[in-house]
């Protein structure tokens, strides 16, 4: 594959459990996204979905690799995930629901907007989920939609 | 001809390019050029950081002399609540003010009662707003712009009520201009200033409006003269003084006391820009949707903490906190009247001319394809840097340097690790430079010897 030129490619490693560290990789993202002049209406979208899905690693999972690819058409975030999994994705995409522990939402954590709020946010949207093993969403949002060639 | 109009500029004479400003500079706003310091102005939000860092006061605050004055036919001093905590105990405003006046203005106001009516006013906008929270307060110039380059997205979550001092000239100006058959023109009015962007802020509002205000004075230039024409003045009754002092408005001088007096439940205050910058982060991440009301000052500890004031920051956040603390126990509420400001919040009284705008950084490239090229360079760049921001080069961190590398404004070769590309044909004259001071410790001859070889 040619990795062409007009392609931006950063890859974010997460670690299960990091609170401390947790939301340095969605600043980082959106000083990158500042950097090249993406619109600030799309960098919110995306500093919130990436927020949002660090976190859920961080609560949830073991390790996961966030990717994100920014070409001049479309932003591109992969987030795969060594984990639990979840065992009913519906119901995990409902408003609400969760099963963060009371020390999580104590934090502030855990009010079940996480995965919602990062669909919300996306132009495109995947999940998928293996029980025992881990999560891996895929999120695309447009960056031009008036210029088609 | 520059767009932005900076409170600081850079005495070149004085600077001998040690980086000490621009070590500091939160936004990375500083470079050395050719051994000096040089400003990047779309990057520079004012804070003053550079003023406190240099050594050598190469770095100058643009506020008023006091000559100003004589321009106008009659004169105000509106000093900010800071002023207040830069004296003994014992020296409430009341004599302050009385001070001022001996020192050649016509009038001297106490702003801090305008800022209890902005207390009061905030109240209500808080009260009535239903869009994304927090709101974050306009107090501190610093803190607004760096929501304009920084967080361009929480710009409608900056309170657009007009600032007291601003609120102050304009009226002082409207009732003097009719008492006195005065023109507003010819009414000077002059804010007594505890940092330098509150000067920008007058000669250019983050709102794109017009100031009321004619200059700023510093907090540390009238200082001295202030304090020797107080002696004169025969002490009153301390009480009754105490009696005249707006709680809300003294609440203005430190961070926190916004929240403090007006008893707001669901707020923070923070001070310093790094603290500011985890705040605003938290903010944008959506993780403090349910805070009401944020206070931020870039000073630590608030207007107190100033770099244009005197008294130790501490000492002043002190005198402030006991001086509330006092007001609170005895019961003093010499504040507007709540009704009244209601009824003039209602006519839009305290409500901003314009509208602030964000003043987001100039990207790599206008072309995002171009920008993502550039993007890419300079993370090659800066692999290939040693990481160790050793400033040399002129910028203050590698990345930093890499950035300016990929803009045109550095060369690769400005990094002394890259040095050796340089001088791959070494000329004559330093290959012989370089064998001489290449291996020190061998050569170390004698003064004599090397008038010697000068001599030569």
């Amino acid at each position: 594959m040619m990795s062409n030129e007009n392609e931006l490619s950063h890859r974010f490693e997460i670690k299960g459990g990091d609170f401390s560290n947790a939301g340095r990789i969605s600043t980082g993202i959106k000083e990158i996204l500042q950097e090249i002049g993406i619109d600030s209406s799309i960098i919110v979208r995306t500093a919130i979905a990436s927020y949002e899905a660090e976190m859920n690693v961080v609560m949830y999972a073991h390790r996961a690799v966030l990717t994100l690819n920014v070409t001049p058409e479309k932003l591109h975030l992969k987030l795969e995930d060594e984990g639990p999994g979840i065992e009913n994705v519906d119901l995990a995409m409902k408003e609400g629901f969760s099963t963060a522990t009371d020390e999580m939402r104590e934090m502030g954590f855990g009010a079940g907007m996480g995965l919602p709020n990062i669909k919300k946010n996306a132009d495109k949207f995947e999940i998928s989920s293996i029980p025992g093993k881990g999560t891996s969403i895929d999120i695309t949002i447009c960056l031009d939609k008036t210029e088609e060639k | 001809m520059n767009q932005y109009f900076h409170s600081i500029r850079i005495d070149t004479e004085k600077c001998d390019g040690r980086m000490k400003c621009m070590r500091v500079c939160p936004t990375q706003a500083i470079r050395i050029r050719n051994g000096k310091a040089f400003l990047i102005e779309e990057k520079c939000i004012d804070c003053g950081e550079c003023i406190t860092a240099c050594p050598h006061d190469a770095i100058v605050p643009l506020t008023d002399p006091f000559g100003e004055l004589t321009k106008f036919r009659h004169t105000v001093a509106i000093p900010s609540p800071a002023l207040y905590a830069q004296f003994g105990r014992e020296i409430l405003p009341e004599k302050i003010l009385s001070g001022i006046k001996i020192l050649g203005f016509d009038d001297a106001f106490d702003l801090a009662l305008t800022c209890g009516e902005v207390s009061f006013a905030t109240q209500e906008y808080l009260r009535e707003y239903r869009g994304p929270k927090p709101l974050i307060s306009n107090a501190c110039p610093t803190v607004v712009r760096l929501i304009q380059v920084k967080y361009p997205e929480l710009i409608d979550q900056i309170i657009p009520i007009e600032l007291p001092r601003e609120l102050a000239a304009r009226e002082i100006k409207k009732k003097k201009s009719k008492q006195l058959k005065l023109k507003e023109k010819e009414i000077g009015t002059f804010y007594l200033t505890p940092c330098p962007v509150k000067m920008i802020s007058i000669k250019q509002p983050a709102e794109k409006g017009k100031s009321f205000l004619d200059g700023a004075i510093s907090i540390s230039d009238i200082y001295g003269p202030l304090l020797s024409a107080m002696e004169g003045i025969e002490k009153g009754s301390y009480r009754k003084a105490l009696e005249n002092i707006c709680i809300l408005g003294v609440g203005w001088a430190m961070v926190g006391g916004i929240c403090r007096t007006l008893r707001l439940k669901n707020s923070l205050a923070v001070s310093g820009l790094t603290e500011i910058l985890k705040v605003f982060d938290d903010i944008e991440r959506g993780k403090l949707r349910n805070i009401d009301f944020v206070e931020a000052y870039s000073c630590t500890q608030g207007c107190v903490g100033g770099s244009l004031t005197v008294e130790n920051v501490y000492i002043s956040y002190n005198k402030i906190l006991k001086l509330i603390e006092t007001l609170e126990f005895e019961q003093i509420k010499a504040c507007p009247d709540i009704r009244e400001v209601r009824k003039l919040y209602s006519q839009k009284y305290f409500f901003i001319k314009g509208k602030f705008e964000p003043r987001p950084l100039k990207p790599l490239d206008k072309d995002l394809a171009k920008a993502i090229k550039k993007r890419k360079e300079k993370e090659l760049i800066n692999e290939s840097l040693p990481k160790i921001d050793c400033g040399a080069c002129g910028a203050p961190t590698c990345l930093t340097f890499a950035e300016d590398v990929v803009k045109g404004e550095a060369k690769l070769t400005d990094c002394i690790f890259n040095l050796p590309q340089r001088f791959k044909e070494p000329s004559q004259d330093f290959s012989e430079l370089f064998n001489k001071y290449s291996f020190r410790s061998q050569t170390k001859s004698s003064p004599k010897k090397q008038a010697k070889k000068e001599g030569q």
